[in-house]
């Protein structure tokens, strides 16, 4: 029973009710996915002694300001280790209906195609058994050992039957790029799962992250993954993958969204021009990802002025584009402010829950009937 | 609009002037450059060749879409090159289009690129020559770009000292791929001689560093890599700006050419969001990254941004600063701007003056 107390502070919050597609629980060490691992591998890790190694991603310093916000920072052990405090700060506090999990860590990274493959499967397992076994309201994203598509689409092959894994999880600076026919067995299963690819924030560093080589920084690193996924974009359209797999759909997760205007307008221009290229992309590049590509709202990365951000939105073009995040635990707003103030009525009502349930078949194959009348 | 205008007869006083910050001009081959190069490395073009970071060694590996990319009309009539021959390029560009100055980018031979810097260094500085004698001695309207090898400094530094007081070269030309982040270390010294000399940056889409365009490798297709242009631009915006070089150098004034702008606004809000939250990791830069990019940066206009809604364009150039845009047209390659069709959109007199003349002007000190 929900008090009334309870009903009335839920009355007030402004993401009621949302699917957020973007929210981080960490792996509290490489020992805690041990039992996951097959017989070999766990006498392997042991034996080389993996398990105590620190696998952390270059991409998200666990200590780094971005990583966690301050407040979502727990007493001991990574942010976003702990379920207790994931569902308090991320589910309760802003009402959710569903979260989806993301998991970023070693599996894509490692160099050994087994190894990693062997990673992916103890994560998904560990997802299933430590996170959605113990709130409902979770939903998870299969990660997935892009390094080896046959072995990718093994794991999706084992994990598709749990309506609880929503999509199939792939960073978005990888070996080779994205729209590359290598991942193409990838995408192929995950169309005929109704499984989105959604495409993180990062990258296994096979590639210098910008053209000019490697920056300094963390903070030139963290700004420049806009620019991986506005090439990844490029890339999934000019190969073709929307012609090939035309049910499927990509999440671009923790991209920012502020860039995609220009983007599109500089694609269409270029397009126009040299279209002989790529003569299967056989309709302008903009209607391709407005119809295919998704992206998490969070980080919004804002223009300093209101109808600046209000001017972004128009240029999107399609409103049907934005899916509700936090991004818990990272740091990308203060308080409960994860809708910016620029987005309410109908359009916060897409974000926060159409558009999502738009883009993952499944939220809705997994709710209870009741539930689906509520969101409906 | 801006067409119906200029296909009046134009009246002297009315005449647009235009400085086209972005002309290319080509030779037929390395031995042009023979007068200026010593025996060894005349030898060495014929023995070796180009060594640079990538497969092919003559071309680049993501062939382009038109013949030397260029207008199909821009093939001059003695059979050369387009932009390899002077009167034709009056004839067809500097004349008809009111060109009052014209900033030549020769992209080749890349001495920017040379894995050996020696040999690097000595066609960078051939290349300078070759402009003064083929282009800016023969038509006072052509500006040169002083050519370095900006991975060896030292010389670097000489060739800028060379020629900084000669006004027929008027920017030190940079590659935006350097084989690190621009704004690092290493190329300070270049920095603080372009500052001494009073030497705007120019850095036109170019370089072969051996990285790859994306942060997944090499894209198949000339479309994404032509469009990841932009990337370059933004990277290294992202690291002069985050390495503190407008801190040490405040008079440093960089031109970004062929690389867009319509990123300007998203890469700015970006920057100064992520900075404000993590700016102790980079505690000499003080101020929001924007009011640098604001401050220090140029763009030119080709290839030129066409929004959906075209007045857009209007709110593009509000926000980066209608005193940062230098008309350019990528004479004689294949996605040229003509001056008369170049904006979609309505601009009054003065904002045209800005665009096509005034900005450069200031910028390069000329008129």
């Amino acid at each position: 029973m929900i008090s009334r107390k309870a009903q009335d502070r839920r009355m007030y919050l402004p993401t009621q009710d949302a699917i957020d597609c973007d929210v981080h629980p960490a792996v509290p060490s490489t020992k805690a996915l041990l039992p996951y691992f097959h017989e070999y591998w766990q006498e392997a890790i042991v034996t080389r002694g993996i398990d105590r190694l620190n696998l952390d991603l270059t991409s998200y310093p666990p200590g780094a300001p971005l990583s966690a916000r301050a407040d979502w920072r727990p007493a001991k052990g990574p942010p976003g280790g702990d379920l207790e405090q994931t569902r308090r700060q991320a589910l309760d506090a802003f009402g959710s209906r569903i979260a989806i999990l993301n998991c970023l860590h070693a599996g894509q990274v490692l160099h050994s195609e087994d190894m990693g493959a062997a990673f992916c499967r103890a994560i998904n397992d560990w997802l299933a058994k430590e996170w959605l076994d113990r709130e409902p309201r979770f939903r998870a994203s299969i990660v997935i050992p892009t390094q080896n598509p046959e072995l990718a689409v093994e794991e999706i092959e084992r994990r598709a039957e749990d309506k609880r894994f929503v999509q199939v999880l792939m960073l978005a600076g990888d070996e080779m790029p994205l729209g590359r026919r290598h991942y193409w067995p990838i995408y192929r299963a995950a169309e005929r799962h109704g499984l989105p690819i959604g495409i993180h924030a990062g990258s296994n560093y096979r590639h210098a992250p910008t053209p000019g080589g490697w920056p300094s920084y963390y903070l030139e690193d963290y700004v420049s993954y806009a620019g991986a996924f506005e090439s990844a974009l490029l890339s999934l359209v000019a190969e073709g993958v929307f012609v090939k797999f035309p049910q499927l759909k990509a999440v671009f997760i923790e991209s920012g969204f502020t860039w995609l205007p220009a983007c599109l307008w500089r694609f269409e221009k270029t397009w126009r021009g040299v279209r002989m290229e790529i003569p299967w992309v056989d309709r302008p590049p903009a209607a391709i990802v407005r119809d295919h590509i998704r992206f998490t709202l969070q980080p919004v990365d804002a223009p300093p002025r209101a109808e600046q951000l209000v001017r972004v939105l128009e240029q999107m073009g399609s409103d049907r584009l934005l899916l509700f995040s936090t991004d818990y635990p990272h740091w990308q707003f203060e308080g409960g402010a994860a809708l910016p103030p620029e987005i309410s009525g109908a359009r916060a009502r897409r974000i926060l829950v159409d558009n999502p349930l738009e883009t993952y078949p499944r939220l809705a194959e997994t709710l209870q009937p009741m539930e689906k009348e509520r969101l409906s | 609009m801006t067409i119906d205008v200029l296909e009046r007869n134009p009246k002297a006083e009315t005449r647009l002037t235009v400085i086209d910050c972005d002309i290319h001009p080509t030779m037929g081959s390395l031995s042009d450059l023979n007068p200026w190069l010593s025996k060894r490395w005349q030898q060495h073009i014929v023995t070796y060749g180009e060594l640079v970071r990538q497969g092919l060694a003559k071309t680049l590996s993501h062939p382009r879409m038109q013949p030397a990319v260029s207008r199909a009309d821009a093939w001059p009539p003695n059979g050369g090159l387009p932009g390899s021959h002077l009167p034709f390029m009056q004839e067809q560009h500097l004349d008809p289009n009111g060109v009052a100055f014209g900033v030549l980018q020769p992209l080749r031979p890349n001495g920017n690129s040379q894995r050996n810097l020696e040999f690097g260094a000595a066609l960078s500085a051939a290349l300078n020559e070759w402009q003064l004698e083929h282009w800016t001695g023969r038509d006072k309207r052509l500006k040169g770009s002083i050519a370095v090898t900006q991975e060896w400094p030292e010389a670097a530094i000489k060739e800028i000292e060379r020629h900084a007081g000669n006004p027929d070269f008027i920017q030190i030309s940079l590659p935006p791929r350097s084989d690190e982040p621009l704004g690092r270390r290493r190329y300070w010294p270049i920095y603080r001689a372009a500052v001494e000399h009073g030497l705007p940056i120019g850095l036109h889409v170019s370089g072969v560093n051996g990285h790859t365009s994306t942060a997944s490798g090499s894209p198949s297709f000339y479309i994404e890599e032509h469009h990841n242009n932009v990337q370059s631009m933004q990277g290294l915006v992202t690291s002069l700006v985050l390495e503190g070089v407008f801190e040490e150098f405040p008079s440093l004034e960089v031109v970004l050419i062929e690389g867009g702008f319509g990123w300007v606004p998203a890469l700015s809000w970006r920057l100064d969001r992520h900075w404000a939250k993590m700016r102790d990791e980079v505690p000499h830069v003080k101020r929001p990254p924007s009011e640098y990019i604001r401050e220090h940066i140029w763009y030119t206009t080709q290839p030129i941004e066409e929004p959906e809604n075209p007045a857009d364009l209007i709110h593009l150039f509000d926000w980066i600063g209608w005193d940062r845009l230098l008309f350019s047209t990528d004479y004689p390659h294949w996605d040229f701007d003509d001056p008369h069709t170049v904006f979609k959109v309505k601009l009054t007199d003065a904002q045209k003056r800005q665009l096509f003349s005034e900005n450069a002007a200031r910028l390069y000190g000329l008129g």
